[in-house]
């Protein structure tokens, strides 16, 4: 536990001052710090490397080419699949956005796409668009009071509706839980639809092995892993990810040109036309390196212990009301006082230095469903300390005396 | 409560936590508006939370007449304040208002974070978007 404690200091950003209070940053969820060795990776590229890839003979360009390459190769290993699978995209938003206009074509109005209650506005609204284009049906796996997936029920649909897509988030982005996925990739796999799962808040915390999972596609962001914004993946069977339609052309993509039509690569290069975002893939390759040399049970037991710390002295106080599943979670929280307005409280925990996040977290149909307007949300991640949940409950305290007084 | 006395009030608080203390209570003194006042058609857009704008000129006094609510302590308190500012002034006196300038000098907007400064921006732009009209 004392070597995890020391992780932190790999934070830069963590060891700031916001009103003269110490930053309590509880907000992974929404992006996670990044580790020194990730800043170094960018600097370094642009100070001594910065040249394109894929494009020239120098050296320079080699060089970053080699580099860009290997940390596709590193991420496939992460995942254990084949770095041909793995495309680089913007975040996992483009690349569910990928997914549903690459599988529209295939769709019709007796077709069904299947999503759960739980997903984030980016893998709700890329399907509302694929179903009114193509005329497929929308259907929602449903969740029960406390938020929770109802994984029977879900089951009985993919065996009755038999959908031609069946698209769920691997953890809740408003609510942590993370859902029994690998149950129904088995269901969907038995009625043949395509499986698509939104990795995005579920990378860091779970590590996914995805030949285990054995899903058709998994998304994910490099910034809530660690590594920069304006990166993500999408990982696809390699036969799945080849056969969907080009989402964006370009240079880089395409195989033959002439001015009257073109012909395109096998993926990934595929779907990577133009310049990619280098700086940002070799920053992510130096957040999966420090990612690998830290123990995964290690780090999760002690996300996990942070976890029930926090959710114990939550749950301690009179007039709090939790959300989502406290079994089985990546580390968030999400909850609300009495019937007060979330955005008071965080306002009021920001006066204390307490970065985490309110709202409706890109979830609405989820909220609205919950009944509530919005939540608070504590989102912890492995380089947060018992220290940063003492000061968070102590200032939660002072936020509800400030109101109820 | 005037502006007068709010500005006092809040020149009095020694930290965040006062302050928000303050901008509450002056929100808790606004009157209360009856439901249908909260209506659709009256809630700003580009606010967090919900804010309902009504707004009127007494013609026999030419006085301007501002009310509304939030579902939010905090920007109730705010718009408590931006109402004192407006209440019972003269159409031409309140359209010389410059609302956000004032927030600034009360020190508020510093802490507002550009979305919630928004929120702010977002109240007076109705305001001033109406007060054009007449």
């Amino acid at each position: 536990m004392n070597i995890i404690a020391e992780l932190r200091h790999d934070f830069p950003v963590l060891s700031q001052s916001i009103e003269g209070q110490p930053l309590i940053y509880l907000d992974s969820g929404a992006t996670s710090q990044k580790p020194q060795c990730v800043i170094d990776e960018i600097n370094d590229f642009y100070s001594k490397n910065n040249s394109n890839v894929h494009r020239g003979l120098h050296s320079l360009s080699e060089n970053a080419t080699s580099k860009y390459e290997y940390v596709r190769t590193q991420l496939a290993k992460f995942l254990s699949v084949n770095s041909k699978e793995v495309v680089w995209t913007s975040g996992a938003t483009e690349s569910l956005n990928i997914i549903a206009s690459g599988v529209t074509c295939d769709l019709n109005s007796q077709d069904i796409i299947l999503i759960s209650a739980l997903e984030h506005h980016a893998n709700i609204v890329p399907w509302q668009q694929a179903a009114q284009e193509s005329g497929a049906k929308i259907a929602i796996m449903p969740i029960n009071k406390q938020g929770i997936l109802d994984i029977p029920a879900a089951i009985a649909m993919i065996e009755d509706l038999k959908p031609k897509v069946m698209a769920c988030t691997h953890a809740s982005n408003t609510l942590g839980n993370i859902n029994p996925i690998a149950k129904l990739i088995d269901a969907a796999k038995k009625v043949n639809a395509i499986t698509v799962i939104d990795g995005a808040q579920a990378f860091l915390h779970l590590r996914p092995n995805l030949s285990q999972l054995d899903c058709d596609f998994y998304v994910g962001s490099a910034h809530k892993a660690l590594g920069p914004t304006g990166l993500g993946f999408l990982y696809g069977k390699f036969d799945k990810l080849n056969a969907l339609s080009v989402f964006k052309t370009g240079g880089e993509m395409i195989d033959k040109v002439t001015y009257e039509s073109s012909s395109y690569r096998e993926a990934p290069a595929k779907f990577e036309p133009g310049t990619p975002n280098i700086s940002g893939v070799l920053g992510f390759g130096a957040a999966i390196n420090y990612l690998n040399k830290l123990d995964p049970i290690v780090l999760h037991q002690y996300e996990q212990t942070l976890y029930s710390y926090c959710l114990n002295q939550l749950q301690a106080i009179d007039g709090i009301i939790i959300y989502g599943d406290t079994q089985n979670n990546i580390g968030t929280i999400s909850f609300n006082y009495r019937d007060e307005h979330h955005y008071d409280i965080a306002m009021l925990l920001n006066s204390y230095g307490i970065a985490l996040r309110s709202g409706h977290h890109c979830t609405q149909p989820l909220i609205a469903e919950l009944g509530i307007q919005g939540t608070l949300r504590v989102s912890l991640a492995f380089y947060n300390s018992h220290n940063d949940i003492d000061t968070f409950i102590t200032a939660l305290k002072s936020s509800i005396k400030l109101i109820a007084g | 409560m005037n502006y007068q006395e709010i500005q006092n009030q809040l020149k009095k608080t020694q930290s965040w936590q006062q302050c928000y203390r303050e901008i509450m209570l002056f929100g808790k003194q606004l009157p209360v508006i009856p439901d249908c006042l909260k209506s659709d058609d009256a809630l700003i857009q580009g606010c967090e939370s919900k804010v309902w704008l009504h707004i009127d000129l007494d013609e026999s006094r030419g006085t301007i007449l501002l009310i509304g609510d939030s579902d939010t302590r905090i920007v109730k308190g705010l718009f408590a304040i931006i109402s004192s500012m407006y209440n019972d002034i003269t159409l031409t006196e309140a359209k010389n208002i410059d609302a956000y300038a004032e927030f600034e000098s009360l020190g508020l907007i510093k802490h507002l974070s550009p979305s919630r400064g928004n929120g702010i921006q977002a109240i007076i732009k109705a305001i001033q978007e109406k007060l054009s009209q007449w």
